[in-house]
């Protein structure tokens, strides 16, 4: 946990949040041109990949006993999605997802906050939760299924304790990293502490905050499929368990799928989150405010 | 201020001034066991314009933050009109210090600290952008102006809530050197027309002289010489009464080298 929960460096706050900015650079000539041939080439692996996958276990070089065919999974797709399973259990990780995410964050961002501004609160709680941070979050399954049972607050104190770290780390990061140049021109201009923290230190952390939030997202996405592939009895992992039961090794690919698809969302959402709130940004070329 | 400073201003009417004086008395600033200014006696007159220059670190900086209120002084008084407050004065540093994450119009609306989202804001802010040149890039990002223009929009938040005592720290010095001449001009001509009394640090001897009404030779952190500007503005470079004024500078500048 603690790797991902790491600071990074401010150049890593956005550059690697967009790739594709860069690639449309005018430091770039015909980086338009570039972007548009290279949006194909980049499904160009997958998809060899899968017509390899198809044509392998379509001539009996992978058995369906160790890995189905796409067309097998995307039948299994399509069966449970009619069946309604699928809605059922993606809709049930999705909502602990984003309850872990939100009860974690908000309590993040709030000690980060509190951390930055406040020497008194840095004092009382940053070493404290430094040491907590140094345990694998993971490794406290067996004490909070004995804690919560199998229900939801098991899941949803995991989720909350992997990204609450994540997003704590960078929060303080950025309040801590604030120019003080702006925060001294602020105060000649007898902007009080309130406002202080509107139009100074809160914009300063926002990026910072958001790299935090991006690490916090593979955290939940992994925390969760551990969670509920170990106990659970709802959501795409304990379909997936379920099927493993049953020898359906077609939903268990799936389920795989599915887990990535949402993450894919996740960072998606986001990304265009990001573009909007950071849109003053050089990285996020500026459009007029 | 000498009434002959004035006599060559046809050109240019002065009225009262809307600035403050000042007095300062014994100031001194210690970092650690460092003084770094001691004694410092002056006394400004409203409206007039003074520039402070001295090689690096003989305490320009330190000063203008005593007298701007950013630092408080170890030993001595500083009074504006008769007060202790420092309040009416407004800083431009020599970084802009413009907030990114907010529009160009934004970051002059900060001048107006606590009434700063008023509707009267909003109109000043943007005549205070006209002002300074740069009204069309009222709705654009700081990060997208040039550095010029970025001193002006700082100028512009300085200037917005019609400060009584301007104080400048190099906020010229990281420009090349046309912008910087057409920023000499800029600044001359809203202290001119805005009548605030301007303070005005800088190593620039050509720029001292070009804006001065006195210009205040700082040695070691203390006053080594106080030298009047009695030339008509708009003041010209190629002028032999100017080049005099620029070469006792620069020689008793370069003197303190060769004696330290
Ligand atoms: N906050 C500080 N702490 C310690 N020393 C300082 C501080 N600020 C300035 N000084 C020292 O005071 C001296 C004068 O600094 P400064 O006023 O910035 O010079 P100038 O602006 O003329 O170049 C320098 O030697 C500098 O190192
Ligand atoms: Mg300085």
């Amino acid at each position: 946990m603690s790797d991902a929960a790491g600071i990074a460096s401010p150049d890593a706050a956005t550059a690697p949040a967009q790739p594709e900015a860069r690639e449309l650079s005018p430091t770039r000539p015909f980086g338009f041109r570039n972007a548009i041939a290279r949006a194909p080439l980049g499904w160009l692996a997958p998809a060899v990949a899968l017509v390899v996958w198809q044509a392998s276990s379509a001539f009996g070089a992978l058995g369906d006993d160790v890995m189905p065919s796409p067309l097998a999974v995307l039948q299994a797709g399509v069966r449970l999605t009619l069946s309604g399973a699928l809605f059922v259990h993606g809709a049930v990780s999705g909502a602990r997802a984003l309850a872990g995410l939100l009860v974690g964050g908000l309590l993040g961002i709030g000690f980060g906050l509190a951390n930055g501004l406040s020497r008194t609160s840095e004092e009382l709680s940053n070493s404290t939760l430094q040491m907590i941070r140094n345990v694998p979050h993971l490794a406290l399954i067996p004490l909070v299924i004995l804690w919560f049972g199998i229900g939801e607050s098991a899941k949803l104190f995991l989720v909350a304790l992997g990204v609450f770290f994540p997003i704590y780390i960078n929060t303080l990061h950025g309040v801590k990293t604030v120019d003080p140049q702006l925060l001294e021109m602020g105060r000649t201009y007898g902007l009080d502490n309130k406002a202080l923290f509107r139009e100074v230190i809160f914009p300063a952390a926002l990026p910072s905050i958001f790299v935090g939030l991006r690490f916090a997202l593979g955290v939940m996405w992994l925390t969760l499929i551990v969670a509920e592939t170990i106990s659970a009895q709802s959501g795409i992992g304990y379909m997936a368990m379920q099927a493993r039961e049953f020898m359906q090794l077609d939903v268990v690919v799936l389920a795989i799928l599915i887990y990535a698809l949402l993450g894919k969302l996740a960072d998606v959402v986001t990304r265009a989150l990001e573009r909007r709130m950071l849109r003053w940004h050089p990285a996020f070329q500026a459009a007029a405010p | 201020m000498s009434a002959a400073v004035f006599a060559g201003q046809a050109a240019v009417p002065r009225q009262p001034s809307l600035g403050a004086g000042m007095a300062l008395r014994g100031l001194a600033k210690r970092f650690g066991v460092k003084t770094v200014l001691r004694d410092v006696d002056l006394d400004i007159d409203a409206g007039e314009f003074v520039v402070i220059v001295g090689r690096s670190g003989c305490g320009k900086t330190t000063l203008l933050r005593l007298i701007a209120g950013l630092d408080a002084a170890d030993a001595g008084e500083l009074r504006i009109d008769g007060e202790r407050a420092t309040d009416c004065v407004r800083v431009m540093f020599q970084e802009h210090r413009l907030l990114p994450w907010a529009s160009v119009a934004a970051n002059v609306r900060i001048g107006f600290g606590p009434a700063r989202n008023s509707a009267e804001a909003q109109a000043r802010a943007r005549a205070a952008l006209g002002e300074v040149g740069i009204g069309e890039r009222a709705d654009d990002w700081p990060s997208v102006l040039s550095g010029g223009q970025k001193q002006r929009a700082a100028l512009a938040r300085a200037l917005v809530s019609n400060p009584r005592v301007l104080a400048l720290d190099e906020p010229l010095g990281a420009l090349d050197a046309l912008t910087r001449i057409e920023m000499q001009n800029l600044l001359e001509s809203v202290w001119l027309k805005e009548r605030f009394t301007a303070i005005l640090v800088t190593h620039d001897v050509a720029e001292a002289v070009r804006l001065g009404d006195r210009i205040v030779l700082l040695e070691g952190g203390e006053i080594a010489q106080i030298i009047p500007v009695d030339l008509p503005r708009p003041r010209r470079r190629g002028d032999p009464a100017f080049a005099r004024i620029e070469d006792i500078l620069l020689g008793r500048l370069l003197g303190a080298t060769a004696a330290s």
